[in-house]
């Protein structure tokens, strides 16, 4: 197919849903899997299928988020069950290939269980179950004895035989006791104690009733919009995006939408920019649609240069085509016919696969002249960013793909208005333009079914730092920060306590422990005094020194500021000595009086985003931790300050 | 080697720079804002943007070398000294540097220092500290040779050196 143009009509037959009809399996082979050893992993299922001669079609997949489990592998069948394996090596996977794939037999300390959790068997007879101790803070892991005892329990109702019993890697639920699900019903126990297994075996298992006393009803917290294709679909294959549904959106919007319909579906999804700033995406393409100009262009972000943030780069190697569809509907709506993916040199595997992406589409003829006969016609081109935050910043995004250094520029005029080449440029984050495909799909009014009235739609974030299963997670707006911490990626890591989150990265601000009930709006982020950001929530236990870590967001902004403008050059720097020298043990007490009138400056007087922020990290942590800077201040920390500078005194005499 | 032979072989490869950069700036002719694509193209081929190169570059663009020396000099990912035979990379994003990576990226530096004055070949590492490298499930990571090792202990550094040296 690839040479073949596609026409409306093909691609409607590709949208027909075929449930498979053979057993799959699919390794997650983006850059976190592939680092963890998915290629070897894959390449010993192969390996075990072929020898076992087994009809599983074994696919790479992107990265299903859970970071902390990686290499994933997800396997199914044609009855529609799926069955998550994560901490995979090489030996696990042959495992897998002879106990699950030929025997039907789980492995142990490996099974992901769903979230997706049942109420209900349906008189369908259960095969295993699942068992994992989630912590109650108190005793040692009890996960084997409760093994044994729902074991002995089976032998006692000579069920042994029938059902199996497995330790699971993770529950999905935590500081909940004991957890067991019912397997293939997912019906999901929490806080089972000695006494319940025997009415589990007797009551479910053989009487085929669900213990509404025990019964988890809490459902997926996570709502998968921007990552739906993610660890689902090849991401290097155009068929299987296409058998997901790809491209309906651009169909939608070229054959049955005028370009200012388009617009206006994007008003009512009300999705804001996705890369920190949160302006209205409609908005932005309106003014780029109004200026009356010989050519346009659109742009996606995928600079993604905020230290501890992979967000962008999951749902690139994940899901390019995802992203292209918005570009290219972006492009349609304000009348471009060029774009250009801006991605960081850093995710070489990103970059191959939104290559693979656009010559894929060339070939099929959605890239190119007089696309799906609608007369709208665009290329996409990639380039590549070398290592500069700063090109994040839009004008200095813009320069950077002119062959430039990336310079920021003032603004107005904004690139809406004058942009690439001086003309029209309308420039969206990477998880902006994949919302924007399903929003085309699903129209306006299913986005703005998510989320609160003034952050509408869902946000991907990566959860990492001090936490229990660091990963990345999709969530409505409006959840709480503490519900993403605390129920899905399961809490500080164990024997510790959390401290604060950071989200926003380098422009950003922390949120400390007593706040985490706060929903996750742009609005209420910004009055705790940090930022949605694009997507980095970092964890930090009580032993981490806010100091250090505003030190370090801070040398990141030194490191990276371009040096045209002298708030954000010289502020950044001098700030960065006195905290280095508060943080040797040589602080004086009016250092604060310093920093925080830096702060100042930086925030009003420099020209562009990143020195503007900067400033943020160092003021969060003073408004809440104020005194871990008091602390330094007033006690030396190391044993060799204090002589240092009484040295320092005495040497004033002569 | 006779002086004739390897002052040809140097000829030799001054001759094939020139023609890969000739093809590069063709091959890239019709792109607006081409410079930094090409550079990337350079460094791919070199493993780092030699100085006779950027100026066999700027003649072939009609561009004066400020003009290639301040895009050089600007970003990070670009490099005017050649790299090192084993390339060790230490992921200073923030969730590496909460779990450590400071420390890794020290003792790394130590035992290269200690094997260096035991009589190691110079130039055989280089240790670098980069930004995020996007793998803050694994955290504290570090990239040798463009293999990824994650989830490490400070007392990995030496089997990381030990393994790298081996291979």
């Amino acid at each position: 197919m690839e040479s073949k143009q596609l026409t409306a009509g093909d691609l409607e037959a590709y949208w027909v849903e075929t449930p498979p009809t053979q057993p799959w399996i699919r390794v997650g082979m983006d850059t976190g899997g592939i680092a963890a050893g998915a290629r070897r992993v894959y390449k010993a299922l192969v390996e075990a299928r072929d020898q076992l001669g087994l009809p599983h079609d074994i696919r790479q997949t992107g990265s299903l988020g859970l970071s902390y489990a990686d290499p994933v592998v997800e396997v199914g069948d044609a009855s529609g069950s799926t069955v998550v394996f994560g901490s995979m090596d090489e030996e696990s996977a042959r495992d897998l290939v002879r106990q699950y794939g030929r025997d039907g037999n789980l492995l142990e300390d490996r099974v992901i269980a769903s979230h997706d959790r049942g109420r209900a068997f349906d008189g369908q007879p259960q095969t295993a179950i699942l068992v994992k101790d989630t912590g109650t803070g108190k005793s040692e892991d009890r996960t084997a004895v409760f093994q044994e005892l729902i074991r002995e329990e089976l032998v006692v109702h000579g069920l042994d035989k029938r059902v199996k019993v497995y330790r699971a890697m993770d529950m999905g639920l935590y500081q909940r006791g004991i957890c067991v699900q019912l397997l293939p019903s997912r019906v999901t126990y929490a806080d089972v104690h000695g006494p319940d297994i025997r009415r589990i075996i007797a009551e479910s298992l053989r009487g085929g009733q669900v213990l509404e006393d025990l019964l988890e009803t809490s459902g997926e917290l996570q709502e998968r919009i921007v990552l739906r294709h993610c660890g689902r679909i090849d991401p290097d294959e155009l068929d299987s995006y296409l058998r997901a549904g790809g491209y309906r959106g651009l169909k939608r919007a070229l054959l049955e939408m005028s370009p200012e319909e388009v617009i206006e579906d994007m008003k009512v999804s009300g999705l804001r920019g996705r890369g920190g700033a949160g302006y209205p995406t409609w908005l932005k393409w309106k003014l780029t649609r109004d200026p009356v100009s010989d050519r346009k262009f659109v742009i996606c972000n995928g600079d993604e240069g905020d230290p501890g943030a992979f967000m962008d780069r999951s749902v690139l190697e994940g899901d390019p085509h995802a992203v292209l569809e918005g570009l290219m509907i972006s492009a349609y709506a304000i009348g471009a016919d060029t774009g250009f993916f801006y991605i960081r040199a850093e995710y070489p595997l990103a970059i191959e696969r939104v290559q693979r992406a656009i010559d894929q589409c060339r070939a099929a003829g959605l890239l190119g002249p007089n696309i799906l006969g609608s007369g709208f016609s665009f290329d996409a081109r990639v380039r590549l960013g070398a290592g500069a935050f700063v090109c994040g910043e839009e004008t200095a995004l813009i320069a950077s793909i002119e062959g430039r250094r990336g310079s920021p520029e003032p603004r107005p005029p904004y690139p809406s208005v004058k942009g690439l080449w001086d003309k029209p440029t309308s420039i969206n984050n990477v998880e902006t333009l994949a919302a924007v495909s399903s929003i085309l799909d699903r129209g306006g009014n299913w986005y703005a079914g998510f989320g609160t009235e003034q952050s509408r739609g869902t946000k991907v974030f990566a959860v990492t730092g001090k936490i229990r299963n660091p990963q990345l997670v999709e969530v409505p707006m409006g959840i709480s920060i503490g519900a993403i911490i605390e129920d899905i990626c399961g809490g500080a890591v164990s024997g510790s306590n959390i401290k604060a989150v950071q989200t926003g990265g380098p422009s950003g601000g922390v949120i400390p422990r007593e706040k985490m009930d706060v929903p996750v709006t742009y609005e209420s982020l910004q009055e705790l005094g940090s930022i949605m950001g694009s997507g980095g929530m970092l964890v930090m236990d009580t032993s981490d020194s806010m100091v250090d870590v505003a030190k370090f967001y801070l040398g990141f902004c030194v490191d990276e500021s371009c040096g045209k403008c002298a708030p954000c050059r010289i502020g950044g720097y001098q700030m960065l000595k006195i905290l280095e020298r508060m943080h040797s043990g040589n602080g004086k007490p009016e250092d604060l009086v310093i920093i925080r009138d830096i702060c100042h400056c930086m925030r009003t007087a420099s020209l562009c985003g990143l020195g503007q922020t900067a400033p943020n990290p160092v003021l969060s942590t003073l408004q809440y931790f104020e005194q871990e800077y008091l602390d330094l201040v007033s006690a030396p920390v190391t044993g060799t300050s204090r002589p240092r500078r009484k040295v320092t005194t005495s040497l004033k005499g002569f | 080697m006779t002086v004739e032979t390897e002052l040809g072989n140097i000829l030799e490869w001054v001759k094939s720079m020139r023609r890969r950069v000739h093809e590069l700036a063709r091959e890239w002719e019709d792109e607006e804002g081409n410079l930094i694509m090409i550079l990337h193209a350079i460094q791919n081929e070199f493993g780092y943007i030699p100085r006779g190169v950027a100026n066999e570059l700027a003649n072939e663009l009609g561009i004066n070398m400020a003009r290639i020396y301040e895009v050089i000099t600007f970003y990070n990912y670009f490099r005017l000294t050649p790299p090192g035979r084993h390339h060790i990379q230490v992921c200073m994003g923030t969730a590496c540097y909460l779990k450590g990576a400071m420390q890794l990226h020290d003792d790394l530096d130590r035992e290269l220092r200690l094997l260096e004055a035991s009589g190691g070949r110079e130039g055989e590492f280089q240790l670098e500290s980069v930004r995020c490298i996007g793998c803050c499930g694994m955290a504290p990571a570090v990239v040798v040779d463009g293999e990824t090792h994650g989830r490490l202990n400070p007392s990995d550094a030496r089997t990381i050196l030990k393994q790298t040296r081996r291979a």
